[in-house]
């Protein structure tokens, strides 16, 4: 692994231990998550980040509470990496009322208005403009805010793309765009839906700074983040990062994946962000023997805490069916 | 005179606001020449003149809003006479392009059935059946939820059998059998009946009748089991101990005849209101009163007093084909009548055999309050009635 | 008929589809992972190798940008079958479609014809919460220079889209997601192509007229099923043009029952089963013995739990007690 030249991240012993502790926090319950699916336990879609993990853990690494994330229906991983627990997130997903969204949402909707995580949208490129208009909102009322939106490539091929990267770069908005290039908008290759592949492209046709990140590589998502965020901070209105990555499992549960050779997935697999950071971080002694297990076990007792909790959860009563439609006290018109 | 409106330029226009006058009145205007500056949501605006003219008078002044079709001013043309008048409000005049003729139908403006306070609720099929069999909807019961529908219309006309079975008083036909049953166990386990039966001459009842009806109007034309009625409530009062109610073993002879008229229900079932004091009815008001409880039945809206008073019961109308039956007493009656079918018959007459209309009557009578002489004697009486039609 | 064969709703359309291609060269279908992923509901499944990326083409995810284009091919003589994966995605080409596949004939005075047709996913039943799950035919359906059809049975999923294609006009087909893996007999072969516009009769009844589409008829019909055992006797009225839609047929059965329920998966506040209750109200008010009945979805995003969901749409419960309390027994 290589450290990018213009890192300026302080990887400490902490701060590698927490940033393996974050992707095996993620790869561990989407693990798990299949399995439940499988059980029946969770239902609808369940899109895994399962290889992209770098991602979520490297950008949120730039983030502060104060900043806002905006995600996709794959954000499961963006979710926990922002800090929502692992017990409301499974909640959630067995669509229990203890969950994040009170199981209205399920797998494709967490949010957590008091972490700022606005949600998981699944309408491709439906984030986009949401995240435009959190960074006008902070930028009119003079808030030193970052407002970070993650979406796929194949949002790229949206008019709602296009619209936001003009709108933030038009008003300097401080937004964080990133793409995750997973290569593949469900089944279609990004060659077959992109006449431009490289993404970044874009962002500079619309003069913002943007980058190519290598997305397996979780200190080299940190670095570009940290850049990029300190860049919208200082006022220079909106960055771009096209983050390089690949999801191992399928688009969705139900996906025959005929679309993709497996040697190609295994070729990426060597590429495994988690493998390999671990590696690397014991290489320069930055992760000690034995710590990788501890951070394991710590984590396994984490996910069967929340897998305990979601079981035990409440279902909502079908008598609360209406309720949130709209604010209780705007009294809004009941048919 | 020509007005010069506050022009729409745009659906989305509806008002806007002068900012100047570009002519004053007496100025020569031309169509086409600008002659006045309008602020609108979207910008300001030059407006034209579409008519040739001296400018007359103005009507709104500068910074006014108003609506679009607002007359701003008028125009004279070469010929008019200057206005002495009063000068026009500003007021809209009709702006919007008249109301275009629709060419979708438009469904009939149906007149407003909602129906005046203490109105029946009525649905509208059943307003309309209720015109068509001639049955006045305020006379109609209401159904479940106090409303009539179709079935309470046509149950009300007496109307023929709808495929769906109705249910007296909201008890259903499970509860009905059950009902029926229990009286008639109750009946069969207490009740010593006797039986005295004896084959009657209908025959000058019948001719009676059709002669009747032939000088009757249709609507009055009468069924045999109306006289039959009043004839069996006639010699049923000449005999009171086939008249009453028997209870916690004491006798009450009855002082009218509450006659019971056993009525087959649509669906299954029987039950047996009374014609109360059918005694002192005349034929017609007998006729009249078994409609509106056959009606009523079939729609299921007796009154609880025509389900508990009746002193005796009349079954089997000459319905269906049996020559005769041996009914069971309704408890805590004492006495019911059970008429068989009309049939001709060879029947002796003064030793020579004539064809003859012939009801077996039977009469099931309580040998703890009578016993078989007197049913004979009811029967005898009721025989000589009958061959007296016109009597009664 | 020439022999019936079993085959379910998505090899109906996959069937369908091919016949397209086969029979009419101008005939493409394109929309994203039509190709090579098979259709998101994998209808079709095989037809990219069959007919090749010139007709079987995989667009990228821009829904504005295909359907429009799938209107300037038909303006320019192609015969475009477009497949939006579902209604809730759909609203990204609405402009497209409303302003554009809906006008164009009207805006150029009879000049120009858009033999568009559009297939959508739609409905709601397998737990994909707000933004996968919505019945929004009726949004459609509200379009003047539309038609807009609801195949309900194998059958029609068949025969609909051939009759589509050879309509000059934009027609919208809405395929509810939850019939894709229904089966039933069609027959072996001949001209499979059935009108789309007019309702059938799917059970004879006297008692009360049910009158749905899409998703919501195997509900009624089981709905009409309970019924018959309490001596309640439906008749069913699939729609299947949701625009124009068949008045004759609604208030032919409603003359003989007097009563009408629409059962509707969209929301019910101005929903097809509004307009069909007012038509009704317009056509049949002399006939009506009860109150036409709705049975709708609540008036809340889909929520994702399976009993949220079950309780916010349309089921065989709701259904036989709307048709009791029309007949009030």
């Amino acid at each position: 692994m290589r450290m990018p030249d213009t890192q300026k991240v302080h990887l400490s012993r902490e701060h590698a231990a927490e940033l393996l502790r974050a992707m095996l926090l993620i790869r561990r319950f989407e693990e798990r998550c299949a399995a439940l699916y499988s059980a029946e336990k969770i239902r609808g879609f369940l899109h895994l980040y399962i290889g992209q993990e770098a991602n979520a853990v490297g950008i949120m690494q730039a983030l502060g509470p104060e900043d806002a994330v905006v995600a996709t229906y794959r954000e499961h991983g963006h979710a926990l990496a922002r800090g929502l627990p692992p017990s409301e997130v499974m909640a959630e997903m067995f669509g229990k009322a203890t969950g994040s969204s009170r199981g209205r949402g399920g797998s494709m909707h967490i949010f957590d208005a008091k972490r700022r995580f606005y949600g998981g949208n699944a309408i491709v490129g439906g984030g986009l403009p949401l995240a435009v208009g959190l960074a006008l909102a902070d930028k009119m009322q003079k808030r030193c805010r970052v407002t970070c939106c993650f979406f796929g490539e194949g949002a790229a091929a949206e008019g709602e793309f296009h619209e936001s990267l003009n709108l933030a770069a038009l008003w300097k908005l401080p937004v964080l765009f990133v793409c995750e290039n997973n290569r593949y908008a469900m089944g279609t290759a990004i060659e077959r839906s992109e006449s431009v592949i490289e993404i970044a492209t874009h962002a500079r046709s619309y003069g913002i700074g943007a980058e190519t990140v290598d997305g397996m590589d979780v200190v080299a998502v940190e670095c570009a983040a940290r850049k990029a965020t300190d860049e919208i901070r200082a006022g220079g209105g909106p960055r771009f990062l096209e983050n390089r990555t690949y999801r191992f499992r399928a688009h969705s549960m139900f996906d025959a994946e005929l679309y993709r050779s497996k040697s190609e997935v295994e070729e990426w697999k060597k590429k495994d962000p988690i493998v390999l950071f671990s590696h690397w971080a014991e290489a320069t002694g930055l992760l000690a023997a034995g710590r990788q297990e501890e951070i394991e076990a710590g984590i396994m007792r984490d996910i069967e805490g929340a897998v305990a909790h979601a079981e035990q959860a409440p279902w909502e009563p079908v008598a609360d069916l209406l309720s949130d439609v709209y604010t209780p006290a705007s009294g809004g018109p009941t048919s | 005179m020509i007005e010069f409106k506050m022009p729409s330029l745009g659906a989305d226009m509806d008002a806007g606001t002068l900012v100047e006058w570009l002519k004053k009145p007496g100025d020569a205007v031309k169509r086409g020449d600008i002659i006045a500056v309008v602020d609108t949501q979207k910008s300001a605006i030059e407006i034209e003149v579409f008519a040739d003219g001296i400018l007359d008078r103005l009507l709104v002044e500068p910074g006014q809003r108003v609506p679009v079709g607002t007359v701003m001013a008028t125009i004279r043309e070469p010929g008019d006479l200057a206005d002495a008048g009063l000068p026009p409000k500003a007021v809209p005049s009709s702006a919007s392009p008249p109301a275009a003729k629709s060419s979708a139908p438009v469904a009939p403006a149906s007149a407003p059935l909602v129906a005046a306070r203490g109105e029946p609720r009525a649905t509208p099929a059943a307003r309309r059946r209720a015109v068509e069999l001639g049955v006045e909807i305020a006379s109609v019961l209401p159904g479940p939820e106090g409303v009539i529908g179709l079935g309470e219309v046509e149950a009300a006309a007496g109307a023929r059998a709808p495929a769906k079975p109705q249910r007296p008083g909201g008890i259903s036909f499970d509860e009905m059998r059950k009902a029926i049953g229990a009286a008639m166990a109750r009946s069969h386990r207490e009740i010593p009946h006797y039986y005295v039966s004896s084959t009657l001459d209908v025959s000058p009842l019948m001719a009676w009748l059709e002669a009747e009806n032939t000088r009757r109007p249709v609507p009055e034309r009468l069924l045999y089991a109306a006289p039959l009625i009043r004839a069996v409530a006639r010699a049923l009062m000449d005999s009171p101990e086939l008249n009453g109610h028997y209870v916690d073993g004491r006798y009450d002879p009855a002082e009218h005849v509450n006659l019971g008229i056993a009525v087959a229900m649509r669906g299954g079932g029987l039950i047996a209101p009374a014609i109360l004091a059918a005694e002192t009815l005349d034929l017609a008001a007998i006729m009249e009163r078994l409609r509106d409880l056959v009606a009523r039945v079939r729609g299921g809206r007796l009154r609880s007093s025509e389900m508990t008073a009746g002193t005796a019961t009349i079954t089997n109308l000459g319905e269906g084909t049996a020559d005769s039956l041996m009914p069971l007493i309704y408890p805590p009656q004492v006495a019911i009548v059970g008429c068989g079918r009309i049939v001709e018959r060879p029947w002796i007459v003064d030793g020579k055999i004539e064809a003859a209309k012939l009801m077996t009557v039977t009469v099931a009578g309580d040998h703890r309050i009578s016993d078989g002489r007197r049913a004979a004697a009811f029967l005898m009486n009721l025989d000589k009635l009958l061959q007296s039609p016109e009597t009664l | 008929m020439t022999g019936g064969r079993k085959i379910t709703y998505r090899e109906a359309v996959r069937e369908a589809l091919r016949e397209a291609l086969t029979r009419d060269e101008r005939v493409f279908l394109m929309g994203e992972d039509v190709g090579r992923y098979g259709g998101a509901y994998a209808c079709s499944m095989g037809l990219l190798a069959e007919f090749g990326e010139e007709r079987v083409r995989d667009t990228p995810l821009s829904e504005s940008g295909f359907v429009g284009a799938g209107i300037g091919a038909a303006l320019g003589g192609m015969r475009p079958i477009v497949e939006i994966m579902t209604v809730n995605f759909s609203l990204l080409a609405l402009d497209q479609i409303v302003n554009n596949a809906a006008t164009l004939r009207h805006m150029s005075g009879g000049q120009l014809s858009v033999p568009l047709v559009i297939r959508m996913a739609t409905g709601a039943g397998r737990q994909l919460a707000a933004q996968h799950s919505h019945s929004l035919e009726c949004w459609y359906a509200h379009v003047p220079g539309l038609k807009v059809v609801a195949p309900a049975t194998v059958a029609d999923a068949r025969g609909m889209l051939w009759t589509a294609l050879c309509d000059p006009d934009p027609v919208v087909i809405f395929e509810h997601a939850a019939l894709y893996n229904d089966e039933s007999e069609v027959a072996a072969g001949g001209d499979l192509a059935v009108d789309i516009a007019s309702a059938a009769v799917r059970r004879q009844g006297t008692d009360a007229t049910l009158v749905t589409y899409g998703g919501s008829l195997k509900k009624s019909l089981a709905a009409a099923e309970v019924l018959a055992k309490d001596g309640i006797s439906c008749e069913v009225v699939d729609l299947r043009s949701l625009r124009p839609l068949d008045d004759r047929t609604i208030m032919a059965s409603v003359a003989k029952t007097h009563r009408a329920i629409v059962v509707d998966e969209g929301w019910r506040t101005g929903s097809l089963a509004a307009e069909i209750g007012t038509r009704t109200m317009e056509q049949a008010f002399f006939d009506l013995d009860a109150p036409v009945g709705r049975v709708c979805s609540a008036e809340v995003p889909i929520p994702y739990p399976k009993h949220l969901e079950t309780a916010a749409t349309p089921q065989v419960d709701g259904i036989v007690a709307a048709v009791r309390g029309a007949l009030r027994r």
